[in-house]
């Protein structure tokens, strides 16, 4: 079976990509939050993983209000990112892992899930910014991507309690699949923000805190909230938590955490980068132990 | 018999928060469809050669053509606008979100700013 060496979770404000762009790491402003990754570099470089899996939400680049899905899984051998409308310089393309796409959509079918499947998918800068500060300076990806797409923009969302069931059954297909592959699970997006109305600006880091707290020892403590609780709690596009949930869902039963950097503001944002490893709970142990 | 409530019927409305639901999308599925088009470079200059134009092709209703002419912000939100499309119209005019944060806090953009650096001081 495929190893999940760990979860990944890191904000994804556009911003973010013109800071790396310009250099601007080391800079007041953007230190706090660049001060974050040298220990995920550190830890990719032990750890080595091959496949990413990256549940986060399409901010009408692959995706218009035409055709919305709730839950969209990419199952491409390349995705590439396009003009987002801003005329930045593009993010290098990815490498796709069909055969585990597919494998993850027979799972995920499986257990009552419907989603949408695209052979084609464009991916925006939700994966683009997470990878580029994971792998700062290199000149393709080390990592084959398998995207799952949440739907966080047109209402109704899917439940935070949905996306960790979405994420748990990802979890199983990682764990059936045959192959050697070591996975990194991630989450990108969030935390607390809100770009749009009177109350433009807003964040919240009690509620981040929460969540932040809860991610590893009992990510079912975060979904107790309807999603218009979430809303009020994180703020319009603070809701992308659910992306972080389904990621967490993925990792499996029970996770540690080795590493946190909370930062705010971030352009309009409460950012965050955090690192799980699996921990050995008794199902992990039951799981890992050698077939007779 | 009771009335059943209408599946997600809302609980309390979030001040200063206009949630992009079905209503929303419907009504705001033009405007979102023209800053959708604005991926494309030639699209982001065809509009500001001839804005008017441009609003004309994509269908856009009255209330969505005056937002748009007034750089109002709250009013494209009012009429079906969603964040995410609307930064791309905001780009063309060279906006960011602290931009437009102020406009629609009626703040200055310097105050937004430092609305947002006061939050750390919290955290």
């Amino acid at each position: 079976m495929a190893e999940i060496i760990g979860g990944y979770f890191t904000s994804h404000v556009p911003a973010i990509g013109g800071a790396i762009q310009r250099g601007d790491q080391q800079t007041p402003y953007w230190k706090p939050f660049f001060d974050g990754f040298p220990r995920v570099h550190e830890w990719l470089a032990k750890t080595q993983p091959d496949v990413a899996v990256v549940f986060s939400n399409d901010h009408g680049l692959n995706f218009f209000l035409d055709k919305m899905p709730t839950f969209a899984v990419g199952a491409a051998a390349e995705y590439q990112n396009e003009d987002e409308g801003w005329g930045l310089p593009l993010y290098k393309p990815f490498k796709g892992h069909p055969e585990l796409s597919w494998h993850v959509i027979e799972q995920l079918v499986a257990d009552e899930f419907d989603p949408v499947t695209c052979q084609e998918m464009l991916v925006d800068h939700a994966i683009s910014i997470p990878m580029e500060l994971a792998y700062p300076s290199v000149a393709e990806w080390p990592v084959r991507l398998v995207p799952i797409g949440i739907n966080t923009v047109q209402h109704p969302l899917p439940s935070a309690k949905r996306c960790l069931a979405l994420g748990r059954s990802v979890h199983k297909a990682l764990a059936s699949w045959p192959g050697a592959e070591r996975v990194v699970v991630i989450g990108t997006g969030g935390l607390s923000h809100q770009l749009d109305g009177e109350r433009a600006g807003f964040m919240n880091p009690e509620y981040d805190r929460f969540c932040l707290d809860h991610l590893a020892s009992d990510p079912d403590a975060l979904t107790r909230q309807s999603i218009h609780e979430m809303v009020r709690l994180a703020g319009t596009q603070g809701v992308e938590v659910l992306n972080w949930i389904a990621a967490r869902g993925a990792l499996g039963p029970a996770a540690r955490e080795i590493h946190r950097n909370y930062h705010l503001p971030i352009s309009n944002t409460a950012a965050a980068t955090v690192l799980l490893e699996p921990a050995c709970g008794v199902w992990a142990l039951r799981r890992r132990s050698p077939r007779p | 018999m009771p009335t059943p409530p209408r599946p997600g019927a809302r609980p309390e409305p979030i001040p200063g928060t206009t949630l992009f639901d079905g209503d929303a999308a419907r009504k705001g599925y033009h405007l979102n469809a023209m800053c959708y088009s604005f991926n494309r470079k030639e699209n982001r200059e065809a509009f500001l050669a001839d804005e008017e134009a441009y609003c004309r092709r994509f269908h856009l209703t009255a209330e969505q053509r005056r937002a748009v002419a007034k750089r109002d912000v709250l009013g494209m939100i009012a009429a079906g606008g969603n964040i995410y499309y609307l930064a791309k119209l905001a780009g063309i005019f060279g906006l960011n979100v602290q931009d437009v944060g102020a406009m629609q806090t009626g703040r200055t953009v310097e105050a937004f700013r430092q609305f947002l650096l006061d939050q750390a001081k919290g955290a």
